[in-house]
């Protein structure tokens, strides 16, 4: 590691709270007016965190605190390890990690919602899996065209100089699809949810509260700004168009979620592999072929 | 800091209203009075939540669960009795199953009067609960600290 790359994570762990905090606010304000309301402040969401870790503690099992403590360790790690231009492999399964952290926590504490919630919270990770694992194959594969012997480096891939878009346009769709997987947003917010109160109150989130539940929300955070960046390695190419394609893409992200209702698991779960398998491997087969098997 | 004045989250429990106040407190949320411009959000989990709305009386079958959800929200907390049903038992005061108003069973700190009470007298009485939040915060700490002080004498 070189001192850029450290400095990159280090800003990543100091800024991606504020800057996934602030798209939090404009969605909520986009979603308002999407709904013909006025919405709440900008910076509503730092004032419900702040409130959070003005409240009482309240606990209900011993481990519950550390696994979510936990859980936003390795998201922060992750994404600086993404920032720092590690291995994508890596990132993808640090991401699982944090993520199976949650999934603990949930199953720490004797509730039934929390439990409901750690599962659909499984499921979730299940959907995304492989499409973000695909996704890092593909980006291999292309990286291959002028690296010698390609890589999994997040640094290599944001810095090459071919239109990684133009070679992946399946990927990326089905990448879209699930993004709302991790966004917790319409249709895949199955294992938590802003609306879902009558159904399975808050899911994963329904035993923590106070500064727990803070913390959560702002691994979450910490999880959008990361995911901005996966957006960004398809147009490494071109940084200009990175942003505005992230932009795009979360603005889209919004209307997907007032749009949508929530799927049924099973729905959820065959329409996300479906398109991964079709749209990904088709992809993915489609690049090996028409560069001959140099691939 | 005050944040707990900008973000106050409700839970509203319908205790026996006869949904009449139940569709004004849902009508605060809609694009006509939009109450998350004040950062208020109707979430259903008592652990979540700083404000309990209640509305409707208190009948012998759910005494318990009112208490219960008083009981799991975290402190500092507000309660707001919705409509006259919630403040005093209304005309069903003498009803054989029915206790009365909310404070018969946990300390009320907000009135809403009214028949069903008004999305607008609604909105007010959250942002008076606010206030009584801030207080109840401040006497929180103060207790916290009481009770370490008397701990560390120990
Ligand atoms: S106050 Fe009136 S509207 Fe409200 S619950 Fe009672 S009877 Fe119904």
């Amino acid at each position: 590691m070189n001192t850029e790359q450290i400095l990159s994570a280090l800003a990543y762990v100091i800024f991606a709270p504020i800057l996934g905090g602030l798209v939090a606010g404009i969605d909520r304000k986009i979603t308002a007016k999407m709904q013909g309301r006025v919405g709440p402040p900008l910076l509503q969401p730092f004032y419900d965190v702040l409130k959070l870790f003005e409240k009482e503690k309240v606990v209900v099992s011993r481990s519950q605190n550390f696994y979510v403590l936990t859980y936003l360790v390795f998201m922060a790690f992750t994404g600086a390890l993404s920032y720092s231009g590690g291995d994508i492999l890596l990132v993808i399964f640090a991401l699982t990690l944090a993520h199976v952290f949650l999934v603990l926590g949930a199953y720490s504490v004797n509730s039934p919602y929390s439990y409901l919630g750690a599962e659909r919270e499984l499921i979730q990770i299940m959907l995304f899996e492989p499409i973000i694992i695909l996704t890092a194959a593909g980006m291999y594969m292309v990286s291959k065209l002028t690296i010698e012997g390609g890589s999994f480096r997040v640094w290599d891939i944001a810095t090459l100089t071919t239109p990684v878009i133009l070679y992946l346009p399946g990927l990326f769709l089905a990448f879209i699809y699930v993004l709302n997987v991790k966004l917790r947003k319409s249709p895949f917010d199955l294992s938590t949810s802003h609306h879902a109160h009558q159904e399975l109150v808050k899911g994963v989130t329904t035993e923590f509260s106070g500064s727990t539940l803070g913390r959560i929300e702002i691994a979450h955070w910490y999880e959008t700004v990361l995911l901005m960046g996966f957006i960004y390695l398809f147009f490494g190419y071109n940084p200009l168009i990175a942003v505005a394609a992230i932009i795009i893409i979360y603005l889209f992200e919004i209307l997907v979620d007032n749009t949508f209702s929530r799927f049924k698991w099973p729905l959820a779960m065959k329409s996300a592999w479906m398109i991964a398998l079709i749209l990904g491997l088709v992809n993915l087969c489609a690049l090996y072929y028409v560069k001959g098997g140099s691939l | 800091m005050a944040y707990l004045k900008k973000s106050p989250w409700i839970m509203h429990y319908d205790a026996s209203s006869c949904n009449g106040c139940d569709i004004e407190v849902l009508a605060c949320l809609t694009p006509m009075y939009d109450v998350e411009r004040f950062g208020i959000i109707n979430t259903g989990n008592p652990k979540h939540a700083d404000i309990l709305v209640i509305t409707g009386s208190v009948n012998e079958q759910n005494i318990e669960v009112v208490k219960n959800l008083y009981n799991q929200m975290p402190e500092p907390k507000a309660v707001i009795a919705v409509g006259i049903c919630a403040t005093s038992g209304c005309v069903f005061r003498e009803c054989y199953n029915v206790m009365g108003g909310i404070d018969k069973v946990i300390p009320v700190d907000v009135y809403v009067p009214g028949c069903a009470a008004r999305p607008e007298s609604i909105i007010d009485g959250v942002v008076t609960a606010l206030g009584i939040l801030e207080k109840k915060k401040a006497e929180h700490k103060k207790a916290q600290k009481e009770r370490k002080n008397a701990g560390e004498k120990k």
